[in-house]
């Protein structure tokens, strides 16, 4: 069993390794977060679920780990892939598509309509106070 | 009804994890966890419905084992992908966000699918939107949303809608 332990915590330990090559040699920023956000999950679960084998004190807390990596891991990866997308972080120049641009251009026109929208709402009040003056 | 059965569901998952991590029964231990227990259940009212939503059938709980299965052999995949992409010199990729459409309609569901999607070959979810998922794709093979549904997000949706739906 402890075998095993020390034999996951060295897989670990590679594909983590692996990850960070990753990042380095990915183009973008999308790439790269693809490299390192399953190279990182797969690393740490790998990790962990060795130290719960070495030690079986730990096999409990490290069970929850797991879990908390597992459910949280993915969810930051998307979510700093979805911030860059909209803060117009360009993607590689031979990308061969982008379905997200048109979304992004719909909510772009969105806010610019309420935008104008409220401008609108303004406009009676300030015509009130120049009245009043 | 959905409210209470959220309360239920959140006090069990939150003992047992708890007890996972004090790993002991005694009193202080489980007082002071009564006060965090207490705490959050009183921070995540808004959750409630979510979480009331999850159904519990056998054929729910029979079917979990095989969904993580299945998702821990895409990760496993995903990593011996990336990692040859990685490796070779000349970086095999092809990129780009495709529109995926899905048939899962509650939320729990979509959240899971694309947690799921982000960790398997080559695949990132970046946004949700209704019936559709917006994905970046390490090697597009196919833009088109039924195309894409297909080599990508098919193979969970069949558990996945047993489990959730």
């Amino acid at each position: 069993m402890e075998l095993l332990g020390h034999i996951l915590i060295l897989i670990g330990s590679i594909f983590s390794l692996l990850g960070a090559f990753g990042i380095l040699r990915m183009p973008d920023i999308y790439n790269r977060l693809q490299a390192g956000t399953k190279a990182t999950t797969l690393g740490a679960l790998s990790l962990i679920l060795g130290v719960g084998l070495a030690n079986p004190a730990f096999l409990g807390k490290s069970i929850l780990l797991i879990l908390f990596i597992v459910l949280t891991n993915p969810i930051s990866s998307s979510t700093i892939a979805r911030s860059g997308r909209r803060a117009d972080i360009p993607m590689l120049k031979n990308a061969v598509v982008d379905a997200y641009a048109e979304k992004v251009g719909k909510t772009q026109a969105a806010a610019d309509k309420k935008r104008s929208n409220r401008a609108d709402a303004d406009d009676p009040q300030t015509a009130v106070k120049e009245a009043n003056v | 009804m959905r409210q209470i059965k959220g309360i239920i569901l959140l006090t069990i998952v939150l003992t047992a994890v708890w007890l996972l991590l004090t790993g002991s029964f005694a009193a202080e231990e489980l007082i002071v966890g009564g006060f965090v227990l207490a705490l959050s259940l009183i921070l995540f009212r808004r959750y409630y419905e979510l979480f009331g939503g999850l159904r519990f059938s056998l054929k729910a709980l029979a079917l979990l084992p095989a969904y993580l299965i299945l998702f821990v052999w895409e990760l496993i995949k995903s990593n011996i992908d990336v990692a040859s992409r990685v490796l070779r010199p000349s970086l095999p990729i092809n990129p780009g966000i495709v529109k995926v459409k899905t048939d899962l309609k509650s939320d729990v569901g979509k959240l899971v699918l694309a947690n799921s999607i982000t960790l398997t070959p080559g695949t990132l979810t970046i946004d949700v939107d209704d019936d559709f998922l917006y994905i970046h794709w390490i090697d597009v093979k196919d833009s088109s949303p039924e195309a894409a549904q297909t080599r990508i997000s098919r193979r969970f949706e069949g558990l996945l809608k047993e489990i959730v739906e």
